[in-house]
């Protein structure tokens, strides 16, 4: 693992990102406990447990959509919470995908992708372009590169998502209940994108109801409730020989 | 009963005196009218630029006055606002305009209409979504590029619509005017009809003002509700939410 300093987009796969004691609260309700967790790079982290957890706070405080109010969050060597670090440079190695798509509406599909690329990576427009056309391809999308995003399916505007994000070539992926949204038929697309990056050795934090992905696709399984972190292991363990009763009665639920 | 009839017939809908009134209405008053509306709004655009901004700041000094002057100046009754800015001001010796009340006229609908409008920037910004401004800065844009290009467009697009029905309540709006006394040529539509209506002790020469009135306003108010329409609804061929081939084919890629 290399760590880039400079403004140069960085390639590197493979970072890893380290939470350390990381506590949250939103007014008196403390919704993260002294939470730690390592994300190996280079593989699939899917966070599991029931709704009002903390899943979806803890994978936001990587990029600081939430401000953790103690602990660190590491990105490779780069402490993402410190004050003094360049947020903006940080998101930008942060690729993220939200349950609601959160595509621009105004912007077609390719200029959904070309407005980072160009603003915050700086490439000349036709080559944003270029690369845009090439992600939306890479995605099934080629020929909708000028739908506005009410044109499209949901499946179709969370695979523009996942191509915005990628393009910018981050080092890890968020994955924020990426098909929870999405109709039971337009799933299986979206997930086997999601598949396919981490074959890829993408580092992914994912966020997920989908327990058969977090069986296959993840290199570990964490599970959360009430805002702490019960157990963490391989996913044959975490579902084959769960430890904890509350992941057991957790799993025997959804399963 | 049909001398009641005829009694209203003869004070509003005089025929003759309708008639009389018309061509001053057209010649001098309608370019007056739409003039001060002009004038007005522009004022009120640059009202609303510091006041709309100042509604979403996150400093309380910055928020309360710009607040305050939203609620004070559409809270209160809009005669009373033309009486203060065109008469207080010259009398507490700020003569922005000199002696014409045209300028004073026009400052004082500005600053009003500017109240309405800065609510309707405020509201149409403040609605785009934030999952929208999320998806930005996750890319790395920063705060001021989120504004500018993600903010912006779509918030720009929800205040048009209303911003425009807004414009059709200034035309209205500069019927006030007549109150700061405005001399021959400096009449709009609604002065001319009240001079007249008061010289010929009938009120037929405000209808066919109010005739006017309607000639421009309701043909706005429609071009704006099939806008605000075309904007809701997108274009027609948008595709419903379904599964495209596409997705099916990846679909059977993925395991299931």
């Amino acid at each position: 693992m290399t760590t880039q300093t400079t403004s140069q987009a960085p390639t590197t796969r493979g970072t890893p990102v380290t939470f350390d004691h990381v506590n949250k609260s939103f007014g008196r309700t403390q919704v993260l406990h002294d939470i730690c967790l390592e994300v190996p790079g280079g593989q699939t982290t899917c966070i599991v447990g029931p709704s009002g957890s903390g899943k979806s706070t803890l994978l936001r405080c990587t990029n600081r959509l939430e401000e953790p109010d103690e602990g660190r969050v590491l990105l490779g060597d780069t402490d993402v919470t410190d004050g003094s670090a360049d947020i903006d440079a940080v998101r930008a190695r942060i690729g993220m995908v939200f349950q609601t798509f959160n595509l621009f509406p105004y912007r077609t599909a390719l200029d959904n992708i070309t407005l980072a690329l160009r603003r915050v990576r700086k490439l000349p427009a036709e080559e944003a372009a270029e690369r845009a056309r090439a992600h939306l391809a890479s995605v099934g999308l080629a020929g909708l590169e000028h739908r506005r995003p009410a044109q499209l399916s949901g499946g179709q505007q969370q695979r523009v998502a996942i191509a915005r994000a990628l393009a910018m070539e981050p080092e890890v992926m968020l994955f924020d209940e990426a098909t929870s949204a999405l109709d039971p038929e337009l799933v299986k697309g979206v997930l086997s994108i999601m598949r396919d990056l981490a074959g890829q050795g993408m580092t992914m934090i994912v966020v997920t109801h989908e327990m058969r992905f977090a069986q296959e696709a993840a290199g570990q399984v964490v599970f959360l409730d009430h805002g702490r972190l019960i157990e963490r292991a391989a996913p044959d363990k975490f579902f084959g020989a769960p430890e904890s009763p509350r992941l057991q009665a957790f799993l025997s639920a959804v399963t | 009963m049909f001398d009641g009839l005829q009694r209203v017939w003869e004070t509003f809908f005089n025929l003759d005196l309708i008639g009389q009134t018309l061509p001053a209405l057209l010649r001098v008053g309608l370019l007056n009218t739409l003039l001060l509306a002009v004038l007005a709004s522009v004022i009120g655009v640059g009202v609303v630029v510091v006041i709309a901004a100042g509604l979403m700041s996150s400093k309380v000094a910055v928020r309360l006055p710009c607040r305050a002057y939203v609620d004070v100046l559409r809270g209160l009754p809009h005669i009373l606002t033309v009486y203060l800015v065109g008469q207080g001001l010259p009398l507490a010796g700020i003569t922005l305009f000199g002696e014409s009340t045209y300028g004073y006229a026009a400052l004082a609908i500005g600053l009003l209409e500017g109240a309405y409008m800065a609510e309707i920037f405020r509201a149409g910004f403040q609605s785009v979504e934030r999952g929208q401004i999320e998806a930005s800065r996750s890319l790395g844009l920063s705060h001021l590029e989120t504004l500018r290009f993600v903010v912006f467009p779509t918030g720009a697009r929800r205040v048009l619509p209303p911003l425009t029905g807004q414009f059709i309540l200034v035309i209205k709006g500069t019927a006030l005017v007549y109150l700061l006394g405005l001399t021959a040529d400096q009449r709009e539509m609604f002065a001319i009809a009240q001079d007249t209506a008061i010289v010929n002790a009938s009120l037929s020469p405000l209808v066919a003002a109010g005739l006017l009135f309607l000639a421009i306003t309701v043909p706005m108010t429609y071009a704006v509700n099939a806008w605000e329409r075309r904007l809701r609804d997108g274009r027609k061929d948008a595709p419903t939410d379904t599964a495209t081939d596409m997705d099916r084919a990846l679909a059977h890629q993925g395991t299931g």
